[in-house]
């Protein structure tokens, strides 16, 4: 049942500080959680100093630069740095979202960086996302047909079919609104959470797709769809802008005109 | 303690889908719009019998129309608190055995008091 103490590596003590260079004048102190799987300490709040006018605008310019100038042991993941990979995920100044897309200017007072919420970690900002990616895998996220396509031709879409995916299709599945949700923080094992039914509703709402009931079968479940408590977190972190509720709140829709 | 083998896939999809729960959403729904115009006629009503006797509390409830609306009050009032408190347990108990008692002992007990409250409005109407 409840715990009420927390697990040992959940206690975050002050780590090492990492003073600007001198002569640094527009300097921001980036806080950085710190763990390593390989030793035993608890996790750490690392500070480093940066000099904005050799820093680019994003955190993740800063991460970056960490990395190569100040500590090449800091760990996260980067890829496309312009926010279509969803790689950089993590909880910047409290909120979830990209650092690529995070300008420095916008967080007030020192930066603080952790890892997404409530996921295990493998390394300093790296998550563990083994389990929403099989949540995803689950639902079958591509197009099931029993028509034969016609040769040489696309299945056909009008274009108020086309647009019904619109605000669907952008999400990158960078995690941040499942990671945000407190209803996939204790139930995430077997509730969806709002990424995976933003990308369940995406194949539902797709007209060229012929396995809508069987999607729907198997979304029908008191906790892979129904955890959701309209508790909104999702749509208000989205860093693409995007309204997984809605998404929810369409499925449960779909259910009670099936009945 | 050895590590669980099986795959992330296979845990995830567990027992399968249990091919429910639209009928509670929905009645948990539907018992909230009802219980709306039910409370605020219920708070009017209780206002307005403010400072009134015994004898005239009892012959307001016990009216047929009145009796009628009460009734339909505790039950809706008693099914929804069952469905919240369903939902709150199903949130926050993640050991098996404790949920399913939880929840039945919960259901029990919201039946038996919702029953009770039924059972005052009938004597009432029906002057048992």
């Amino acid at each position: 049942m409840a715990k009420f103490d927390l697990p040992a590596n959940s206690k975050i003590g002050p780590g090492k500080h990492h003073a600007a260079p001198a002569g640094a004048k527009t300097v921001k102190t980036f806080k950085v959680y710190r763990w390593d799987p390989e030793g035993k300490a608890n996790p750490r709040l690392d500070s480093y100093d940066i000099d904005l006018e050799q820093c680019g605008p994003m955190v993740l310019d800063a991460l970056i630069k960490i990395k190569n100038e100040v500590d090449t042991t800091l760990t996260f993941r980067r890829s496309c740095r312009e926010g279509i990979c969803g790689s950089c995920a993590m909880n910047i100044d409290g909120t979830n979202t990209l650092a690529c897309l995070k300008p420095i200017d916008e967080v007030t007072g020192d930066c603080k960086i952790y890892p997404l919420p409530h996921m295990p970690v493998i390394k300093d900002l790296v998550p563990d996302l083994s389990v929403p990616y099989a949540q995803y895998a689950s639902i079958k996220p591509w197009l099931q047909t029993e028509s034969q396509a016609i040769p040489d031709q696309e299945r056909l879409q009008s274009t108020a079919e086309r647009e019904k995916v619109d605000g669907l299709w952008e999400c990158i599945l960078c995690f941040c609104c499942s990671t945000s949700c407190p209803s996939y923080w204790w139930n995430g094992d077997r509730y969806l959470g709002p990424a995976i039914l933003l990308q369940a509703y995406r194949w539902l709402a797709d007209s060229r797709d012929e396995q809508t009931g069987d999607r729907l079968d198997n979304l029908e479940d008191p906790f892979r769809l129904y955890r959701c408590h309209t508790i909104m977190n999702c749509t208000k972190t989205c860093p693409k802008g995007l309204n997984p509720a809605k998404a929810i709140g369409e499925i449960k829709r779909m259910m009670i005109a099936r009945r | 303690m050895s590590q669980p083998l099986r795959t992330t896939l296979g845990r995830v999809r567990g027992l399968g889908s249990a091919k429910e729960g639209v009928s509670h959403w929905w009645a948990q729904r539907l018992t909230a719009i009802a219980l709306v115009p039910l409370v605020l006629w219920f708070v009017v009503s209780v206002i307005s019998l403010a400072g009134a006797d015994h004898a005239t509390v009892r012959a307001w409830a016990g009216g047929p129309i009145v009796a009628t609306l009460l009734v339909a009050m505790i039950v809706a009032v008693f099914f929804h608190a069952k469905l919240g408190l369903q939902v709150v347990l199903e949130d926050y108990i993640h050991h098996e055995g404790t949920r399913v008692t939880a929840i039945v002992v919960m259901q029990g007990a919201v039946f038996l008091v919702g029953l009770a409250g039924v059972i005052a409005v009938l004597k009432l109407a029906l002057g048992a």
